[in-house]
């Protein structure tokens, strides 16, 4: 089949060429832009946590001693669920003056417990002491214990709980 | 300068011969049931494209396959389109298949010298009934779980070794995670393998014959 150079027109094989080149980039298109969203679209989601977590009435929290309040909180990542747990220890110092800390050693992560003798916080794992608002007394803990920003509305203790 | 480049390549690759051998064949006058064949193959190549990226959040066990379903429909871009072809496609390919074979049956395309043509795509059509059967139970949910509980069963029925084919099909007796994983298994590396290999073939042989005659009264 020799070329028909010579005519003006568009020969038919040309035009079933670009028919067929035109319908394929649509096709290709219409697959491949929304794959690419496809692989990248978890990349996007923001999973921060940014919440004010409520701890109940104030006047729930005796003044002078620490108390340990625990709740949960669930990450989801696509098909799992992993829920956490978390503790903070509120001190009221006086009527509307607290330090709520995290009951989060801050060396290796263990729970620390508040032990009313030694008037301290007592890390089970290296025997570290946190004195009552947070100051380390004893042992590797290389910072005081983590501190949460808090508000009062209504009577109730709000805390400020962000990272993932 | 694209000329050049193209000249360079196709010097060494021989796309020049490719291209002639491959779709610059004669044809005799034919109609439109002999594009089966080509939308067959468009059919095999979107479940593949489409399959691929399923496996990169679909999960194959029993406590996470419906969830990991429900997360690409839900909450991944696209997920909705990129199942939703797989799924209809899956439909539509045995559809095509099938019709195909009717084709080349009614037109007697499967005699001499296209005997092995036919026989792969026996087997091409079987493959595709294999995912489409292996496919099925994927999404984990009561209907996949009981079509192949029921699927099962019937390989069982089989005289004599039907027992064994049914244990070998779940892995075991029950229908549990062990044929949830099998069947996955199958569904993207067993059967893909044997289509592609049919597929190579069949192709081959197109290729090497050409496309039969529409029979006609004189003949």
């Amino acid at each position: 089949m020799a070329k028909k150079a010579s005519s003006p027109n568009l020969s038919r094989r040309d035009f079933s060429k670009i028919v067929m080149a035109f319908l394929g980039s649509i096709m290709g298109a219409f697959v491949g832009l929304p794959i690419i969203g496809y692989i990248i679209s978890p990349a996007l989601k923001t999973q921060k946590i940014d919440d004010w977590v409520s701890l109940g009435a104030l006047d729930g929290y005796p003044i002078g001693t620490p108390k340990l309040f625990s709740f949960t909180r669930t990450k989801v990542n696509g098909w799992e669920r992993t829920t956490n747990s978390f503790g903070v220890f509120v001190l009221r110092k006086s009527a509307s003056d607290l330090v709520v800390l995290s009951n989060v050693c801050t060396h290796l992560s263990c729970r620390v417990k508040w032990i009313e003798e030694n008037q301290a916080y007592v890390c089970p794992c290296h025997d570290a002491e946190f004195g009552i608002e947070g100051k380390v007394l004893y042992g590797p803990p290389p910072r005081p214990m983590d501190e949460y920003e808090f508000k009062i509305e209504d009577g109730n203790i709000l805390i400020h709980l962000t990272e993932g | 300068m694209a000329e050049k480049i193209y000249n360079w390549l196709d010097e060494r690759l021989g796309l020049e011969a490719i291209y002639g051998t491959v779709l610059d064949r004669k044809v005799p006058k034919v109609n439109w049931w002999f594009t089966l064949g080509s939308a067959s193959l468009f059919l095999a190549g979107m479940q593949a494209v489409t399959g691929i990226f399923l496996t990169m959040y679909y999960v194959p066990s029993p406590d996470k396959a419906y969830d990991s379903i429900q997360y690409i429909m839900n909450d991944v871009a696209f997920g909705w389109l990129i199942r939703g072809i797989h799924h209809w496609g899956a439909s539509l390919m045995v559809v095509i298949v099938f019709l195909h074979m009717l084709r080349t049956f009614f037109y007697g395309a499967y005699k001499y010298p296209r005997e092995i043509t036919w026989l792969t795509g026996t087997f091409l059509l079987l493959f595709t009934l294999g995912m489409g059967f292996t496919g099925y139970l994927l999404p984990w949910n009561q209907r996949s779980f009981w079509a192949t509980m029921v699927g099962t069963e019937i390989a069982g029925t089989v005289p004599l070794m039907g027992d064994f084919i049914l244990k070998v099909l779940r892995g075991g007796t029950d229908l549990s995670a062990v044929t949830l994983a099998r069947f996955f298994s199958a569904h993207i590396w067993i059967l893909p393998a044997g289509i592609v290999s049919m597929i190579s073939v069949h192709m081959y042989l197109i290729i090497r014959l050409g496309i039969s005659n529409i029979p006609s009264e004189e003949e």
